[in-house]
């Protein structure tokens, strides 16, 4: 043992100086780290203790024309749940499956939601019930993650008056997030997927806020409200559109649920879509905050009456009788006929061509019509023979002038493209070269055979006749109307054509039931053979007749005969021009 | 002449740390074990500080007396306590405390720690001449070598540590050459050295250099070679048999954010509070990272984190300061010992508790491993509280017996 003063002075020194250097390098490291280092540190304290709570935005509210409401928002609520991991929100499902009803899909679905964006409040319920939020405020206290909040739902006043064209909100779907339409959108948020709420998604969405709330170690809320500035969401923008709602609802009441039918109805001026209706119809506001199964089931269970398929623009139809205005249009054009023409041969029920006897739908037969009588009377006869003075390759080449084998570019998604053959070398393809007769002439010449269209394109070919012979692009939202000349006929031959589908609605044609007292309609009926069920019935139209200022189709699914399609024109256009005028209401916003 | 400043650094400690405690227990989550800490806390440093004040009223020569049986007792305490024990905090899985019938009597690894500093201090006292060679040393090793083991096996790194810091301490105050620590520490710098071939080899090389100009006994030195030379081939055996969770902890305090959500956490999270205080802190009773328990064993083991975030650092620098001045203060009470035996108990005491801070200090910031062992006068614990304190009423003891000056004091002295 060496304890010398000055060994023990020597060594004091050393292990005082070693003890001072230890807790300095100490101190140089907390120095270091917070002193120097520290904002990295403080933005990953906050990281920790908050989380952002999304707050939606409400989505722009959509107008008719004079303003009335179509869709709004009103107050709902959103229930989610905050957590550190996907066991532990799996734990917090399962406890909650005892207050409120959840399945095991529902729990699986959040957890999926959670696993894709973590850091945001996995949604439970996008669209709780006041029940359901008053019951599960009780449990609060046992479920500290919980978030309750208050979010704007969509809600569309007159519901299934308004579904085919308005479409509706959901979640975003999984491969919707993935796609480079939706970037930047993120999980659990509401987009719109069908009609107006999908075309105009970008316009109508807004912008989604945000506030924060603490949260501890476990993800539980400490403080709601955090001292951090939450930033307010913004609206989505107010949509204006063409709808007349007025008549939109005229049509959804009149017919119902229990006829099948697409209704179309159109400024031909402009191309602006007054309503579009398809019926039987389903009720948009039950789909908002997920499609209850049992309603979906139900809607998708009537294979036949199909709800969900849009009669006036996703449905083809063989456009029948409609379309022997087209031949006549293209007739005219090419100076083949005009309106005093008679044919060779005088309807006696029915024409000989080739090995088959064609039969006129009257087989009484019209006897020897002129152009306007033939159109006022439907005469196939007339019509078969008119078809084979234009020739087959004309024909085809006319209807494609006409566009008869193109989507009218209506501003809502979903619409089906017209089945119409480009040129003759279509049947070749499909019955094999010199298999097929020119029986097909026959056939498309009144409206039948390789031809189908949606109740929108009849629309649009209508408006062409309607005004000077240029067709109007349908417009729900008045952006730029684009009208297209789509036949070459003197004003004479377009009011000749007119004049004539005035006589269809009179006594002289085959709607004289339709006929307005004091507005002159004029349109053309159609019946369109359907295998061995019933016919559908057509009827395209418009008034008054010389100055036109609404289109109207109709698709009468199975309604036998064009007068029943004509009728339900009728009360349409004559509701149009019979009712009160409507107070623009106050447009909020655009 | 009692060394006064030393017991007010003391308090001063103590006070600042039940301080903390109390904040470490107003939590977001409200836990009433932590909340109601602090009172406990005050309770057991009551009795701490009467017990120191009975202690110092004892003499040194009782402490020597008692040395072989709180040895023995030790040892003993230690075995039960290693078929017996149970865990608690960041080490749950060490069976570190004494339990009977499921109350937790204390940690005998405190008893351990004075138990071994008295007997190293009784032995390298009694010695005329510092150890020079090996040979001498290895009656003070075995004292030490035997409850390591036992501490090992709990298994008890942090405790462990301490040991090896009171024996080089004390070898360090009893005048042992550096060459000779040097090579006493060789193998066991050869065993962390080993994972790399290249760096170990470097050390051989300088071991070798250190041999041939110390020039110990030929068998010694043949023997330090081997052992280096055997530790560093049984490195990687020896980590093999380390439990995954003891590797985890070595590998995380290489690299935390492997291992974010598990081990790494409870660094990562201790990190972020401290460095998000800031020069001044979040405010007294006011860290986020506390209140929200992302703050793992808050207080206990990672108490000085609280320090960190609410009081910035300053209130870190503070802690410090205390902790300097009272380790400089214990320095100078061993410098003016009476006597051989009271200056190495001083010293030896000054080695334990120094290892603590360091360790748990530099654990919070990631620069030791998580050994959990406590925080001097911080850590809520009543007989580490109590622990702390009996060592300030030995060091009162020592100074008031000891000579005033440290120049006054004979050579060679025993006695």
């Amino acid at each position: 043992m060496s304890f010398h003063p000055n060994d023990i002075q020597r060594r004091g020194r050393v292990a005082g100086g070693a003890v001072a250097v230890a807790l300095g390098l100490l101190a140089t490291a907390f120095f270091r780290a917070q002193v120097l280092n520290t904002e990295q540190y403080r933005l990953s304290s906050e990281r920790n203790r908050l989380r952002e709570v999304p707050l939606p935005a409400a989505r722009g509210v959509i107008y008719d024309r004079h303003g009335a409401i179509i869709a709004e928002n009103v107050p709902g609520y959103s229930v989610s749940l905050l957590s550190p991991s996907s066991d532990s929100l799996r734990a917090s499902l399962q406890r909650l499956s005892s207050i409120i009803q959840l399945s095991e899909d529902d729990i699986a679905r959040v957890v999926q939601r959670f696993r894709r964006e973590p850091n945001r409040p996995a949604v439970i319920l996008a669209d709780a019930s006041f029940d359901q939020v008053s019951v599960l405020e009780e449990h609060r206290v046992e479920f500290p993650s919980l978030i309750i909040q208050s979010a704007p739902k969509r809600f569309y006043p007159d519901g299934p008056a308004v579904a085919a064209f308005t479409g509706w909100t959901g979640q975003i779907r999984e491969n919707d997030l993935n796609s480079e339409e939706f970037k930047g959108y993120k999980m659990g948020q509401e987009i719109g997927l069908q009609g107006l709420e999908r075309q105009y998604e970008k316009e109508l969405r807004g912008k989604e806020g945000s506030r924060f709330v603490e949260v501890d170690a476990r993800g539980r809320v400490v403080r709601d409200g955090a001292d951090r500035a939450d930033d307010p969401p913004v609206p989505g923008k107010s949509l204006k559109t063409n709808i007349d709602l007025d008549l939109q609802k005229f049509i959804a009441d009149y017919l119902g649920d229990s006829v099948v039918a697409g209704v179309v109805a159109m400024d031909p001026r402009s191309g602006a879509v007054l309503a579009l209706h398809s019926s039987p119809s389903f009720d948009p506001n039950r789909f908002i905050g997920g499609i209850p199964p049992e309603y979906w089931r139900e809607l998708n269970a009537d294979t036949v009456r199909r709800p969900m398929y849009n009669k006036a623009m996703q449905g083809k139809y063989p456009p029948a009788s409609t379309f022997k205005l087209a031949t006549a249009a293209i007739a005219l054009q090419d100076s083949l006929v005009d309106f005093t023409t008679t044919m060779p041969r005088p309807c006696n029920g029915g024409y000989q061509y080739g090995s088959r006897y064609w039969r006129c739908w009257s087989a009484a037969g019209h006897g020897n019509v002129d152009l306007t009588q033939a159109i006022a009377k439907s005469c196939d006869t007339y019509f078969y023979q008119l078809g084979l003075r234009i020739t087959l390759s004309r024909l085809l080449a006319g209807g494609v002038s006409l566009k008869m084998g193109e989507k009218s570019g209506i501003d809502l998604p979903g619409e089906a493209t017209p089945v119409w053959a480009t040129g003759a070398a279509y049947f070749d393809k499909v019955f094999g070269k010199g298999n097929w007769s020119n029986g097909q002439t026959l056939n498309l010449s009144i409206g039948q055979g390789y031809n189908s269209q949606t109740v929108l394109n009849m629309t649009r070919f209508y408006s062409a006749l309607a005004t000077d012979g240029h067709a109007a692009r349908p417009e729900v939202v008045a952006r730029d109307p684009i009208r297209t000349k789509i036949m070459n006929l003197t004003p004479a031959q377009l009011a000749g054509l007119r004049s004539a589908m005035g006589d269809v609605v009179s006594g002289r044609g085959t709607a004289g039931s339709a006929a307005i007292e004091g507005v002159q309609l004029a349109g053309k009926t159609g019946t369109a053979q359907n295998e061995t069920k019933k016919d559908h019935a057509w009827f395209v139209g418009f008034a008054p007749q010389e100055k036109p200022e609404i289109v109207v189709a109709v698709m009468l699914w199975q309604g036998e005969h064009g007068y029943a399609a004509a009728r339900i024109a009728s009360k349409v256009i004559a509701h149009y021009f019979k009712r009160p005028a409507i107070e623009p209401a106050n447009v909020v916003g655009n | 002449m009692a060394d006064y400043p030393l017991a007010i650094i003391a308090l001063l400690l103590s006070a600042y740390g039940i301080a903390v405690v109390y904040s470490a227990g107003q939590t977001d989550a409200r836990i009433a074990a932590d909340m109601g800490a602090y009172q406990r806390q005050l309770i057991w440093f009551a009795v701490a500080v009467a017990s120191a004040f009975v202690l110092s009223r004892l003499s040194v020569r009782f402490l020597e007396w008692v040395t072989t049986p709180a040895y023995a007792l030790a040892v003993v305490l230690l075995l039960v306590t290693l078929v017996f024990g149970s865990g608690a905090g960041t080490a749950a899985s060490v069976k570190g405390w004494l339990t009977i019938g499921g109350v937790r009597l204390g940690q005998p690894a405190e008893l351990a720690k004075v138990a071994v500093v008295l007997m190293l201090a009784r032995m390298l006292a009694a010695r005329r001449e510092p150890p020079k060679s090996l040979l001498e040393l290895w009656q003070p090793a075995a004292a030490v070598l035997l409850p390591w083991v036992l501490v090992m096996a709990q298994p008890d790194l942090g405790t462990g540590m301490v040991f090896i810091g009171i024996f080089f301490g004390m070898l360090f105050w009893a005048g042992v050459s550096w060459p000779l620590l040097l090579l006493v520490a060789s193998p066991a710098i050869s065993l962390v050295l080993a994972f790399s071939t290249g760096i170990w080899g470097a050390w051989l090389l300088v071991l070798i250099a250190v041999v041939l100009w110390y020039k110990p006994y030929v068998v010694e030195g043949v023997v330090l070679i081997v052992a280096n030379v055997v530790m560093g081939v049984a490195a990687p055996i020896l980590w093999e048999k380390l439990s995954p969770y003891q590797q985890s902890r070595l590998l995380v305090f290489l690299d935390p954010s492997q291992d974010p959500k598990r081990t790494g956490y409870h660094v990562i999270q201790s990190q972020i509070a401290i460095g998000s205080g800031g020069l001044t802190g979040k405010g007294y009773l006011d860290g986020t990272q506390k209140r929200g328990a992302f703050l793992p064993e808050q207080t206990t083991d990672f108490i000085f984190a609280v320090v960190g975030e609410e009081l910035g650092f300053l209130g870190v620098s503070l802690a410090l300061m205390l902790f300097l001045f009272l380790f400089l203060r214990v320095i100078r009470v061993a410098a003016r010992a009476n006597d051989g035996f009271s200056s190495l108990v001083a010293f030896g005491l000054l080695g334990s508790w120094f290892v603590h801070v360091i360790v748990n200090i530099g654990m919070t910031l990631n620069l030791m491993p998580i050994t959990g062992i406590p925080l001097p006068f911080f850590s809520y614990g009543g007989s580490f509280m109590l622990a702390c304190w009996l060592a300030v009423g030995i060091l009162i003891r020592i100074s008031s017996e000891g000579r005033g000056e440290a120049d006054a004091l004979p050579i060679g002295l025993r006695r």
